[in-house]
């Protein structure tokens, strides 16, 4: 390391903060184009949360393995508890709730579960035996932990937070080393499933979202509206885009939530395709960071951490971005370190900061010691 | 068997780290694929399809909206506007673009103070519109009204409040048959003429009259304006604007005063007036009434207003100076004389008239049942002896009169710009044996030469007759202005048969004639003309002068004036008129306004007192009485607004088909000249008196009343 920088600060992992940090302000640049050419109402707050939230992302990197361990079951129960809470008092209330006001804040607990269950599934694979693998006792339990947040979830009803809890937990399984055919199986399983439960479990506006998906121009002032918005402002930016605040599909409100679900696209319309593979890029690199920290990781639960975090994460990026260009149906999942929105940033931020603590205790330890 | 041992392979944390590295690079390579494929559809869209999606956000910013142009002027002979455009606020829907029909019109009935039945018309529109074509809701709304829908737009989508121009006709009813009136295009319309300007918030086109003939000219070029709008609508900002060009102005030969003053002066009456200048051919004035107003037409016409003028015995749907077709009476006459003329008979001959001519083994009656002694062809045209033609015409038969009536315009239809005309009918014999398979009866040409029977004409052709009678010229009627003078065919009548039936129809008004009351109160100039009375229905129904209005005879009078040198020609047929005593009065009313205005002016003001106001005037007390009494009871609607016309020509057609299925029949003649001081010697009939039949009934002498012997009685 260089004799200049202090070896704290150089031991960080630069090579992803500043691509990270050159994301945000380049969010918050959208944001303040979405808001009509002004910080407020977005990028203001897109930042300074930001800054609380890393804030707390180096507080987590800094936790001991020993007290992760440990809290992880806790953790889970909590949350679950709260999930449970909020179906009560949404059944009490008389509709559906994702929140609780706990007087000084809003919490949305199915947000907290995504990186949770990631925890507790690594936490449980780290402590099952190496010879249990292959056997039920490696697919039941995490079955059910991964069973309850999601029916909950559904309940709400929230879709898109139960795919992306169901998402982290199914990759903490496949990197645990389940064997390959019982996702085959279930992959075959799902394939003959989601037509029955297409038709069975969603809700009327989520099939429409779905149907939508494969033929937009039918209802173009109804549910595909969106969709075609979308593409017409990612369509019509080019190369270089129209030039930052001269997007006009969001100036005129012809593009829904700019500044939220379809940030993309506000960005796309005014960067271009440039800009669109920037954001890319960026996405890539912290994707692969987030990778390569889960492959150096010494024990198995570091490494079930990292790649479930980085999971998580990739999930939004892939979902959002597949949505805004018309080949997912509108499920309402923000682009991380974009999107104007505090829960979503929480999310991420948490997955970050428990990444950037792998990579601490990657550093920390000398290598080859493993379980 | 390949899956099971492996399962039950031994696994290590060696197995575990291999599998986990292994599977990985399988995420990474997902991420990696997934990122690639979003960066491949992310180029397809902003680069290969990028001209498509700029075009599309291109046609969502901005919105082009079409500024209807300003429709041409039709001016008259003096360039004063007939039919001109009057700026005002205007309301539209475009009801495809509604969220809540219901609640809108609910609304803008209450910002505009709508009725019942005007919700209900536009209700009716709105659901018959078709695609984007745009429904008017108002047109002169005043600026507080203007502006309290500008406010109110975002809770009515579809509604298209704007600053624009109406047409406005100055003198209403005086010009709806003639110029016809504007409305919204309809749905077939706008199928024939693919433009979107017809379906543009604001535009009208011609509907009916000359407003529908010289549309393509009158109709201009849109202005176009391009204004940035948000989603909801707002205008951000206007992006650039084109003057629409107005359409070219028609000028036309009518004399608009003139015209206004012969529709007015039509009063009470339902009839018409055609005044023509005898050089040119040029139609000064085509009145007919009652009409509609065609200032309130242009929005449609309304349930109420179209169960008022439907349900009106009086047609004033119906143009009548070229739709109505009238047996010409005795207005035939000078134009007979020229046929005999022409045949050699001189005027000298005479005939003794003692009431009636027995031809065969019936008895033919002249109108005067005393007899008119002595009669020459001059006293036969001015004393209107029956007898005298009866008798002539016996000797020359029927073709040489019916060529001639043909000559003189009889049958012709004109080459002008009008929708239709309905040409009737000159017959003879070789007509009746196509049309009915019977042979011609004596007393067919006994009808024909009295203008009776199947000879039918329109007020045009009698104007038209009256002209060529006039100039012995072959006058031919045109309504476009040019101040070129054509040169007429000369007829080929001698100066001496030309100046001796002017002379005698002078004596009809200026001498011992049958119009002696329709004499001009100017000092030096006479005017010449001929009176006529047309039956309609048997002796069985009616006596012709009282009785329902439906069974009284028609007045008719053919002019011109001055007499020595004609200048003016024209015709006026008053529907049931109960003889030509109640033409006539008006044809000298309007002939006097021709020459001197400030007299015409004077005849016509007292008048209206009596009446109740101008024509004007009256159609809007009638169309308030009526919406009153009726109330929101009347009948609906056509489903199509544009058949109403073509309604009113089909029931036209039935009325002229039934008039001349009358035609077989013997015509008893009744005097067309009852209130003539010399020829009948009573002078009770006051010359300024509405010509209302029960005026001059009791005037009449009671052997004119009597029965007429029909044929095979006698």
């Amino acid at each position: 390391m260089s004799t200049i920088v202090p070896e704290p600060i150089g031991r960080q992992p630069w090579q992803v903060i500043l691509p990270l940090l050159f994301l945000v302000l380049f969010g918050a640049a959208v944001l303040h184009s979405a808001a009509g050419g002004s910080m407020q109402p977005y990028a203001g707050s897109h930042l300074m949360r930001f800054a609380i939230f890393m804030v707390m992302a180096i507080f987590i990197s800094l936790m001991p393995r020993t007290f992760i361990k440990l809290m992880a079951y806790p953790v889970y129960i909590v949350i679950l508890l709260l999930l449970v809470m909020v179906e009560a008092i949404g059944a009490v209330g008389g509709g559906s709730q994702r929140w609780i006001d706990l007087g000084f804040i809003v919490l949305q607990p199915s947000e907290f579960m995504k990186p949770a269950i990631v925890l507790v599934l690594a936490k449980f694979y780290a402590s099952l035996p190496i010879g249990m693998t292959n056997t039920w006792r490696a697919l039941v339990p995490p079955g059910v932990l991964i069973g309850l947040p999601v029916s909950l979830v559904l309940l709400q009803p929230d879709l898109g937070t139960a795919l992306a809890i169901a998402f982290g937990g199914m990759v903490v399984m496949f990197m645990a080393g389940l064997p390959l055919r019982w996702f085959v199986s279930a992959g075959l399983a799902g394939a003959v499933l989601a037509p029955i439960a297409f038709f069975t479990l969603l809700h009327d506006y989520q099939q429409r979202r779905v149907t939508t998906l494969f033929d937009p121009e039918s209802d173009p002032l109804g549910a595909g509206y969106h969709i075609t918005q979308s593409k017409i402002a990612i369509g019509s930016g080019g190369w270089f885009g129209k030039g930052f605040n001269q997007g006009t599909q969001s100036h005129l409100n012809y593009l829904p939530e700019p500044h939220t679900d379809f940030v993309f696209a506000t960005m796309a319309e005014e960067w271009g395709f440039i800009g669109g593979l920037i954001v890319l890029l960026i996405f890539g690199l912290i994707l692969r960071w987030g990778l390569s920290v889960a492959s150096r990781a010494e024990d198995r639960f570091s490494r079930l951490l990292a790649a479930g975090m980085t999971a998580t994460m990739f999930f939004y990026v892939a979902i959002n971005l597949l949505m805004v260009m018309g080949m997912a149906p509108v499920v309402g999942i923000p682009l991380p370190f974009m999107s104007h929105g505090g829960s979503s940033m929480l999310t991420n931020m948490i997955c970050l900061g428990m990444l950037l603590m792998v990579n601490r205790w990657n550093g920390s330890q000398p290598r080859g010691r493993s379980f | 068997m390949r899956w099971r041992r492996r399962s039950k392979e031994l696994i290590n944390a060696v197995t575990l780290k291999n599998r986990f590295d292994r599977r990985t690079v399988t995420l990474g390579a997902l991420q990696g694929g997934i990122g690639v494929l979003l960066a491949a559809r992310m180029g397809y869209l902003a680069i290969f399809e990028n001209e498509k999606y700029e075009v599309e956000a291109e046609s969502n910013r901005v919105n082009l909206s079409l500024i209807p142009p300003r429709r041409g002027w039709i001016l008259d002979r003096n360039d004063a506007p007939l039919a001109s455009n009057r700026a005002d606020f205007r309301v539209d829907v475009i009801p495809e673009r509604m969220a809540d029909p219901q609640q809108t019109i609910t609304l803008l009935g209450n910002i505009l103070g709508m009725g019942t039945a005007d919700r209900d018309d536009l209700t009716r529109r709105i659901d018959e519109a078709r695609g984007f074509q745009a429904v008017e809701v108002g047109q002169g709304l005043t600026y507080d009204q203007f502006a309290a829908i500008s406010v109110r737009l975002p809770e009515m989508p579809g509604v298209v409040p704007q600053r624009g121009f109406s047409r406005s006709y100055p003198t209403g009813p005086a010009v709806g048959h003639l110029l016809g009136y504007v409305g919204p295009a309809s749905a077939e319309e706008y199928e024939k003429d693919n433009n979107p300007l017809l379906v543009t918030p604001g535009y009208k086109i011609g509907k009916d009259g000359l407003e529908k003939i010289y549309e393509q000219q009158l109709r201009g070029v849109p202005g176009a304006r391009r204004v940035e709008v948000t989603a909801s609508g707002k205008i951000v900002r206007d992006l650039s604007t084109r003057e629409d060009v107005q359409g070219n102005p028609v000028k036309l030969t009518i004399d608009g005063p003139l015209q206004d003053y012969a529709a007015r002066r039509l009063g009470l009456e339902s009839g018409s007036v055609v005044v023509m200048d005898c050089r040119t051919g040029d139609l000064l004035c085509m009145a007919s009434m009652p009409s509609f107003d065609p200032n309130s037409f242009s929005a449609g016409i309304g349930r109420v207003e179209y169960a008022m003028l439907s349900g009106n015995e009086r047609v004033p749907l119906r143009n009548k100076v070229l739709k109505g077709l009238y047996p010409p009476g005795s207005t035939v006459k000078p134009m007979v004389s020229m046929a005999f003329l022409q045949q050699g008979l001189k005027p000298e001959q005479t005939v003794f008239c003692g009431g009636g001519l027995r031809v065969g083994n019936r008895v033919f009656r002249c109108w005067k049942r005393g007899g008119h002694g002595t009669v020459d062809m001059a006293a036969g045209i001015y004393q209107s002896c029956d007898v005298y033609f009866y008798h002539f015409a016996q000797a020359i038969g029927m073709n040489p009169i019916s060529e001639m009536a043909r000559r003189y315009g009889m049958g012709q239809e004109f080459p002008l710009p009008v929708n239709s005309q309905f040409y009737g009918t000159v017959p003879d014999p070789a007509w009746k044996l196509k049309k009915y398979d019977q042979p011609w009866q004596p007393f067919d040409t006994v009808n024909a030469t009295i203008g009776q029977g199947y000879m039918l004409a329109n007020p045009l052709q009698l104007a038209v007759m009256a002209a060529r009678l006039a100039t012995s010229e072959m006058v031919v009627p045109r309504l476009e202005y040019s101040s070129l003078v054509p040169k007429f065919n000369d007829m080929g009548v001698s100066a001496e048969h030309k100046n001796y039936i002017r002379k005698a129809m002078s004596d009809v008004v200026n001498g011992p004639g049958t119009a002696g009351r329709a004499k001009l109160p100017l000092d030096n100039i006479l005017m010449a003309g001929k009176t006529g009375t047309a039956q309609v229905v048997g002796l069985n129904l009616s006596d012709g002068r009282s009785g329902p209005w439906k069974y009284r005879d028609h007045g008719l009078f053919i002019f011109y004036a001055p007499y020595d040198n004609p200048r003016y020609a024209g015709a006026v047929v008053i529907e049931h008129g109960g003889g030509s005593g109640s033409a006539y009065p008006i044809a000298r009313d309007v002939m006097t306004y021709m020459f001197d205005p400030q007299k015409g002016m004077d005849a016509l003001l007292p008048l209206e007192k009596e009446w109740g106001g101008t024509a004007q005037q009256r159609l809007s007390q009638n169309y308030r009485a009526y919406a009153a009494a009726a109330g929101e009871s009347v009948a609906p609607l056509p489903a199509q607004t544009d058949d109403i016309f073509d309604k009113v020509e089909a029931e036209t057609r039935l009325s002229a088909e039934a008039q001349l299925a009358l035609g077989g029949r013997v015509v008893a003649p009744r005097g067309d000249d009852a209130s003539n001081p010399s020829s009948e010697g009573v002078t009770t009939a006051t010359p300024q008196s509405a010509p209302q039949p029960a005026a001059v009934a009791p005037a009449l002498p009671t052997g004119q009343t009597s029965p007429v012997i029909g044929p095979g009685t006698q």
